[in-house]
């Protein structure tokens, strides 16, 4: 969004890296776009490399820690919150970078309004069933986007997913949540 | 004060002159007491048979936990409960006004007062003080046209909705309410939902914490359930830390007589304790 405007609606935020990782962005896009392009030449590089390494998400989040970080003590920040994930040595990883280099890892991350609307619901959930399936996985993720959309005014009823397993990377776009305004009939005035 | 024969009649209106007198103070230097705010979340819902209201209990001053179990749905009327959040003492004071308002107007129609009443009361009110009282208030009740649930914010707007949440907890507890309402919910399941919501702030903002106190009205009773949820009890001590009697060996025991010498004896009259 342009301040309150709506202006672009088919903006991507999400990125596929390699097979085992995958970033999510907030924040300014001029910045990610930035972000994004120094990450592709990198992967790039390594592929030319052919050595059979490639970036796992924990030492992509720790590069991207740093170097969020050093640009911050520079006063020059790269105004973005990323999201990094992944799969290392059959492990998830999740973790969350700030524009001023705050950076924590967690199995549920969420960025902006999310912190406060979907976290609640993610932890209650990963409380719940640490060990939950793919399907339900994208259903509660599902749920938080829909509760995003009725709650945050700067929202749009579109989102995309990436999905990072074992198998590879795989990015869902556009996913429209079913909305449910049958309350609207329970409410006149306002007094 | 025998001189003031004929006192004036009070202006209507907020009277600034305290403002002008805070403001010389910050000049000087001196800080204001900080407010004891209810950092909260409070909710409320509507179900079948009537309203549930929903508070967790935790005070703060700040930084600091004031009071760890206070009681934020307060008394209107018998049918009428309200949840307040901002600065405590403006919500105690705020719904004590209000209720005996209601309990004079109660008297004076010989009908049981009506929610959108308590409403108009408090929103007349909170507009009149232009925001400076900061108490952000969650109305509930049961009256003879049926269950209402209004949200009150310091400004004086009022919405009336199915489910409403305020405070600083209020976010989380929002997110819980609109992934589980359902219209016309059974007495549990929407106790349970309240809970969640409730639950939701304690555990997601610093600024609530605790318990969770339920306030269930009905058409014919009312259910103060106070505290609802225990979610969060001192650790129990698993062990004692004392030493057991012998732990230290005693390897000598002598006594000695400790000499002293009287110095001074004193005798003096105390008078007899009369009523």
């Amino acid at each position: 969004s342009y301040g309150a405007l709506a202006r672009y609606r088919n903006l991507s935020r999400v990125m596929k890296v390699n097979d085992s990782a995958a970033i999510g962005i907030s924040g300014d896009y001029a910045d990610y776009q930035f972000m994004k392009s120094v990450i592709e030449q990198r992967v790039i590089d390594e592929e030319c490399l052919n050595d059979g390494f490639q970036y796992t998400p924990k030492s992509l989040f720790s590069w991207m820690t740093r170097v969020l970080y050093n640009r911050r003590s520079n006063f020059n920040p790269l105004w973005n919150t990323f999201i990094v994930g992944g799969v290392q040595d059959g492990e998830p990883f999740l973790g969350y970078i700030d524009k001023i280099g705050v950076a924590y890892n967690d199995p549920t991350i969420a960025s902006g309004y999310g912190a406060y609307i979907a976290a609640p619901l993610l932890r209650d959930a990963f409380e719940a069933n640490p060990k939950m399936s793919l399907a339900e996985a994208e259903k509660k993720i599902d749920e938080c986007m829909k509760v995003l959309y009725y709650r945050d005014a700067r929202s749009l009823n579109k989102y995309e997913v990436a999905i990072v397993t074992k198998d590879g990377t795989m990015i869902k776009s556009p996913i429209v949540s079913e909305t449910n305004w049958e309350v609207a009939h329970m409410i006149k005035g306002y007094e | 004060m025998a001189s003031t024969l004929l006192a004036e009649t009070p202006r209507g209106g907020f009277s600034f002159e305290n403002c002008c007198r805070n403001q010389f103070f910050e000049q000087k230097g001196i800080k204001a007491p900080t407010a004891y705010k209810t950092g909260t979340t409070i909710v409320g819902l509507v179900y079948k048979d009537g309203v549930v209201l929903g508070a967790d209990t935790r005070a703060t001053e700040d930084t600091v936990v004031a009071d760890k179990n206070c009681s934020k749905i307060h008394y209107i009327s018998d049918n009428i409960y309200c949840c307040g959040a901002g600065t405590a003492a403006d919500t105690e004071m705020t719904t004590q006004m209000i209720s005996s308002q209601l309990e004079l107007h109660r008297l004076n129609t010989g009908r049981t007062p009506r929610v959108c009443t308590a409403n108009r009361l408090l929103k007349q009110m909170l507009f009149r003080y232009q925001g400076h009282i900061s108490a952000a208030l969650v109305l509930g009740g049961v009256d003879s046209t049926g269950p209402h649930l209004y949200s009150v914010y310091p400004h004086g707007s009022t919405d009336k909705l199915p489910y409403v949440t305020m405070g600083s907890g209020s976010l989380a507890a929002m997110a819980v309410f609109e992934r589980g309402f359902k219209p016309n919910m059974e007495k549990e399941e929407a106790k349970k939902l309240v809970r969640d919501a409730i639950a939701a702030g304690i555990f997601n903002d610093l600024g609530s914490g605790s318990n969770v106190d339920v306030c269930v009205i009905t058409k014919d009773k009312v259910d103060y359930i106070r505290p609802f949820d225990e979610a969060n009890l001192k650790g129990q001590r698993q062990g004692s830390y004392r030493y057991k009697k012998g732990t230290t060996a005693v390897l000598k025991t002598e006594v000695k007589k400790i000499p002293f010498e009287v110095v001074k004896k004193t005798v003096r009259a105390e008078p007899m304790e009369t009523v």
